[in-house]
Order: structure tokens, then sequence, then C-alpha cells
């Protein structure tokens, strides 16, 4: 967990290659309720099998309810000389409302801890430029030219707490149950094919969408290239990166609903696609078309948490099923949890508190999305055929 | 932390006595050496039947153990549970996750829930009962040799790459759904996913269903139906499947059965470069 920086990547680590699983957990309470950082922290430790002390990290979302209108950023810095670099830079861009300190606990093996910074942000308004956008440039901006600064996370009442580290250190490192949040996601790494570094722990946020992830994206050149052509930058040495920028893309931009994004990205094989009704053949091919560069080849199984329109929540696999991914409902059907094993489950129900607290438990098909809302409840439940109860209405055709 | 444990036993050493570990003192989950360990510890002192209660996770339980044993789990035992296992009989109340039976050589698994991916990668011999549902390339490269015959039976539904590979051995899938008034019905649920028996050059895969199988079917494999002496040969199982997990086992018969088998002997003699055969 020892580092000189931490928010760029050493060169001796460049070319490492290590392989082997993650660990990704992740629940979302319908109603809002929020609820302290334990519950996941104990969901992620018990897949400790998976980790190898290379990187973990959590993603709250309603941690912030008192600035939940203000950009939330969450900063690296190596030095002081870093982070004023950039606060002065945020002046510049907008008005900063509170910069202060993340609070941390001092763990026994970090001798020289990195200072990390939180800062609630209003940008100026600008006639040409949504908020987000500019938010998107100024992140892009600080991570690929900001010398030791590295932005963890953007957006609104929310925050990611990352590092190097194993997954129990990271979380007393930030005291991640002094937070409390209705949705909560959460990796523990063993890095594949990219070394571990503090920037390179999961989640991966933008805006308001982070995504934990277990696999390796080997369409990674492809996406990266596509992602480049609509001013996206990847600096992070990591193919996980490409899954927020996707969503972020996909979602947000081009507000495609999640369940046809989520299709784009792990999108059924043409030979299924020519056994489906004319009108479902159309839509799909259509999809495969217009984001084959966006499409994810690979061993995979993410989380992605969303914020806005409304917070959502997303477990998705890759096609052929090479990672794991289960779900689990409450029995008042208020909580959704996904995490990468059964155990995770199991472990709660060490705690007396939720010793009944699973109606089912079921694995989510392989390329099929499951999508929890906020307020609107299990949307997906991940063993629907592709396009199964949504509306389409096909233009020419 | 060992010796913690220990001292919270009952030192029994009578047999048929069974011994009961708790896999998570404290609520705190051992780690899945420990357990093994404790396992080891159990057995050197005499006991062959074993307990585990609260097990969440733990890896690699029944790791190459051999001879007449039997371990029953309380929880959910993680992946590779019974790997390289020859012998023993390994009882699951509740679900189990991936790789259950990986290479497994003789013994009994039994999963009164869901089982995950990979079952029973490649099993040399032995049998898997799965009361409920199964994920992914379940029964991938099992491999029979004169006497060894590993079976795997599953009560519900599969999915995509059943069998993919295989090279013996028998796969049955039923088809069913239990629900949790006790009631059994047929499941609504396709009985398996894509790429069925892909790759299969030897061994067959049963499934009770009348659903059309065509065009899930992998490289290399063919459907056929099975005959009265081939369906006389797998009903020992299906009896001695239906006794444990307490079904009739007319139910099993109300329905036809349909069969997967190798396109040929050798389905892939094609595809090598004949001077390396």
């Amino acid at each position: 967990m020892n580092w000189e920086n931490y928010t760029s990547l050493p060169e001796i680590f460049q070319n490492q290659r290590i392989f082997d699983g993650c660990g990704i957990s992740g629940f979302l309470n319908i109603d809002g309720k929020r609820e302290s950082g334990k519950k996941v922290r104990d969901m992620l430790c018990i897949l400790h099998d998976r980790e190898n002390g290379l990187g973990a990290g959590y993603a709250g979302y309603g941690i912030y309810p008192d600035y939940k209108d203000y950009y939330a950023f969450h900063f690296l810095f190596d030095d002081e000389k870093s982070k004023e670099n950039v606060l002065s830079h945020l002046e510049k861009m907008g008005y900063i409302i509170l910069s202060e300190a993340i609070p941390t606990k001092i763990v026994p093996n970090l001798d020289n801890p990195p200072i990390i910074w939180r800062v609630f942000y209003e940008p100026k308004k600008l006639k040409n430029t949504s908020d987000d956008e500019q938010i998107i440039s100024l992140v892009m901006n600080i991570n690929a030219n900001f010398d030791g600064a590295f932005v963890m996370s953007s957006g609104k009442n929310m925050g990611v707490f990352k590092g190097n580290g194993w997954s129990h250190e990271i979380a007393d490192y930030y005291k991640i149950e002094d937070y409390k949040a209705y949705m909560w996601l959460a990796h523990s790494r063993f890095p594949t094919n990219t070394p571990g570094w503090w920037g390179g722990a999961h989640p991966f946020n933008l805006l308001g969408t982070s995504v934990v992830h277990n696999g390796e994206i080997t369409s990674y050149g492809t996406n990266k290239r596509y992602l480049e052509s609509f001013g996206y930058k990847c600096t992070l040495f990591t193919d996980t990166e490409v899954i927020a920028y996707l969503f972020d893309l996909l979602v947000r931009r081009h507000k495609l609903p999640i369940s046809i994004a989520s299709l784009a990205l792990a999108p059924p094989l043409f030979n299924d696609i020519e056994r489906m009704s004319s009108d479902f053949k159309i839509t799909l091919k259509n999809i495969r078309a217009t984001y084959r560069s966006a499409m994810l080849n690979g061993p995979f199984s993410i989380v992605v948490g969303q914020n806005s329109p409304k917070p959502t929540m997303i477990g998705l696999s890759d096609r052929k099923k090479l990672r794991p991914l289960v779900a689990a409902i409450s029995n008042d059907e208020n909580c959704i949890y996904l995490s990468s094993e059964e155990a995770s489950f199991q472990r709660l129900m060490l705690n007396e508190e939720f010793k009944n607290e699973f109606k089912e438990i079921w694995h989510p098909k392989s390329g099929t999305a499951i999508i929890a809302r906020l307020g609107d409840g299990l949307i997906r439940k991940g063993l629907e055929k592709p396009l199964e109860k949504i509306k389409l209405s096909i233009v020419g055709g | 932390m060992t010796e913690n444990i220990t001292k919270e036993k009952k030192r029994i050493n009578n047999n048929n006595n069974p011994i009961t570990i708790n896999c998570a003192p404290n609520g705190d989950p051992l780690d899945y050496r420990v357990l093994n360990e404790e396992i080891h510890q159990s057995l050197n002192s005499g006991y062959n039947k074993i307990i585990l209660n609260n097990v969440c996770g733990q890896r690699f339980i029944g790791a190459s153990l051999q001879g007449d044993l039997e371990i029953e789990i309380n929880g959910v035992p993680g992946n590779d549970l019974g790997i390289f296992m020859d012998g023993p009989k390994i009882t699951v109340n509740g679900s189990c996750e991936d790789q259950a039976g990986n290479t497994m050589n003789d013994g009994t698994i039994i999963i009164h829930g869901d089982g995950g991916d990979v079952i029973g990668l490649s099993a040399r011999g032995g049998k898997i009962y799965i009361k409920k549902n199964v994920g992914y390339r379940v029964g991938i490269h099992i491999k029979e040799y004169e006497r060894k015959y590993p079976v795997i039976i599953i009560g519900g539904t599969a999915r995509d790459f059943l069998g993919e590979y295989m090279a013996g051995g028998l796969v049955v899938v039923l088809g069913l759904k239990f629900l949790p008034n006790g009631k059994i019905i047929e499941n609504d649920m396709s009985i398996c996913g894509n790429e069925l028996g892909t790759g299969i050059h030897r061994g067959k895969i049963i499934l009770r269903t009348e659903e059309d199988l065509e065009p899930k079917l992998g490289v290399g494999a063919k459907l056929f139906t099975p005959d009265e002496i081939e369906l006389k040969q797998i009903e020992i199982y299906l009896k001695e499947y239906c006794r444990i997990f307490n079904i009739p086992y007319e139910l099993i018969t109300q329905k036809p059965f349909k069969g997967v088998i190798p396109i040929s002997k050798r389905p892939f003699a094609g595809s090598y470069c004949g001077q390396l055969i």
C-alpha cells in the first residue's frame, strides 16, 4: 500500500501482467433509505479470495444530502503544490462552495498517505455548454494535464473512495462506515493485465456514473478509439474506464434507455437475432450496426451506478457468462443486491439483523441487464429475452 | 486461531457420532485454509461424518478427500466444492457456487438448492445431484473410462453450453420447478440454453422436455430419441435422485425424454492434422 506517488502510474509497473479475478458487490434501497457502508463492506470483504490487496474501492450515492445540488469532487493529490494548482484552476472556472480534507484513518502499513480532498463545486453558467459538459472537460483536463492530481469522482450527492490496498484496509482508511448511502457499489481488485495503483482502483466514475468491473475488456482498443472521437480521454491504464465513459455517452448524451444501452454493450449473437420476430430483428440489427464500436468483448461482469435522471443500479455480465454475477431481493422487496458470489448474501445472514433478509436469490442471464431504480423498484430481473417488455415503435424499416 | 476453535468442539472419539464445526465463530467466517485444516484434523482423530454450520463462501471444501466419509454443509460453500474428491459424500442444505465437483474421481455431491456455473468440470466419476437450477457450462468435459462413469442430474433447468466438450458420462436435466410450499410443477423456463453439447465426442445428455432443441444444438451434437433400453439404463440414477429429493418417480415419466449425442464416433477427426494423431 506504500507509494511515492498516488496519482500516476510508476514506470516500473507499466508493462506488468497478473491474472485472476476481482470481487464486486452492491445494493440499492428502492425507498431511498440510507444505510451505513458497513453492510457493503461485509458483502465485499467476504470475497477476499478474489482480491490480492492491489486495489479496492467504494462508491456511495446519497452521502452528501446537504450539498446535493453541487458537484462533489473527490481528489487524490501527491502534494500541497498540486492541490493548490487544481484549486486555483477550479476557482477560475466556477465557484467552490466548500473545500476540505476527506477524513481518513491512518492504517498501519501506509507511511506517507496521499492528500485526500473534496470540493463541492458549481461551474459558471455558460451559454453553449451545459454544466455536465463543463465538469467532464474539467475532469479530463485535470487527469491528463495536472501533475500530482487525480479526480476520483465528480458526481452530485455521491462519492468514490478508493486506493491501493485490501478491501478492509481501504474501508478503514476512508471510514466507510461513517457514510450513509441509499446505493453502494464496492470492488476488490485482483489486477489483470494492468498493474494496481491508486487511480486504477475501481469504482471508475464520471459525473454520476460509477462502474465496478470483474474481468477484462479485450475490445478496449476499439472502444477507446470510439470514445476518443467523442472527446473522452482514456488516461487511466485500465480497461474499465471505457465502460464508465460508454455509459455516460449512451445514456446521458445519446439518451438511450438503460435496457437498450445494455443491449448495445452486450448484444445478442447474430444467430439468435435471426430467429427472432421481424421487428426485434430490425431493432437489434440497428443497435448492433450503430454501436458496433461500443460493443464490449471479453469476459466481464459489471455493476454500474447512475444518479440521473433517477438513481439506478445496473448489473450486466458478458454474453458467454465468463464471470459470475448473482442477484438477490430482500423480503420487503425494498433492497436489491448484486454480488460476484452468493457468499456475500450468506455473510449478511450471519448477522442477526439480516437473518431472514432474502426473499429470492437468482442468477441473471448472461448479456442480460438487471436494472433497479430508486422509487420504481426492480425494473428488469436479468432473466428476460432481449427487448422483452420494451415498447417498440419502428419508424421506416 | 485454530486452537481456540478446537477447544469449542466436543471431542468424542466415537466414529458413529458426527462432529460439528462452526465455520463462523463469533459471526466471523473462517478462512478456507483454516476450515480445511479443521476438517483434516477431525478426520485424523477418527470422525467420519462432519457437519459444517454457517459455511460462508469457503472454497475447496472436501478437496482431495478419499474414502467412506460424509460432510453435511449448512450455508453456502464456495467455489471448487469437492475438488479432486475420491469417494466421500457431500450434502449441501442450500445452494453451492461455481465448479462444484471439479475433476472429481468418485463420490457423491448432493445440492438441495441451485448450482452455480461449471458444475462437474472435468469430472471423471461420481455423482452430482442438484435439486434446482444450474448455470452455464455444466458438465463441461466430463469423461468416462471403463467402470468410471460420472453422472450429473439437474432437477430444474440449465443455461448455455450444457455438456460442452463432453467426453463421456451422463447429464440429465428434468425441467421441474420446486415451489416454496413443497409442490413440484413443470418449469416455465427453457430446459437449457444455446450451444447444447457443443464439442461433445462421447457420452450423452438426456433432457425431459417437449421443446424443439434443434436450434440450440452446438457443434458436433445431434438429437436422438432414447429407447426403452437406454431409459432403463438411466432409471437407476433417476430413482436414486427422486428418493434423495423426495420427488415422486411417476412425475418424471410424465413427459418424454430427448437425448443429445455426438454426430459420429469421432466428430472432430477432420479438425486435426492427420499426421499428429
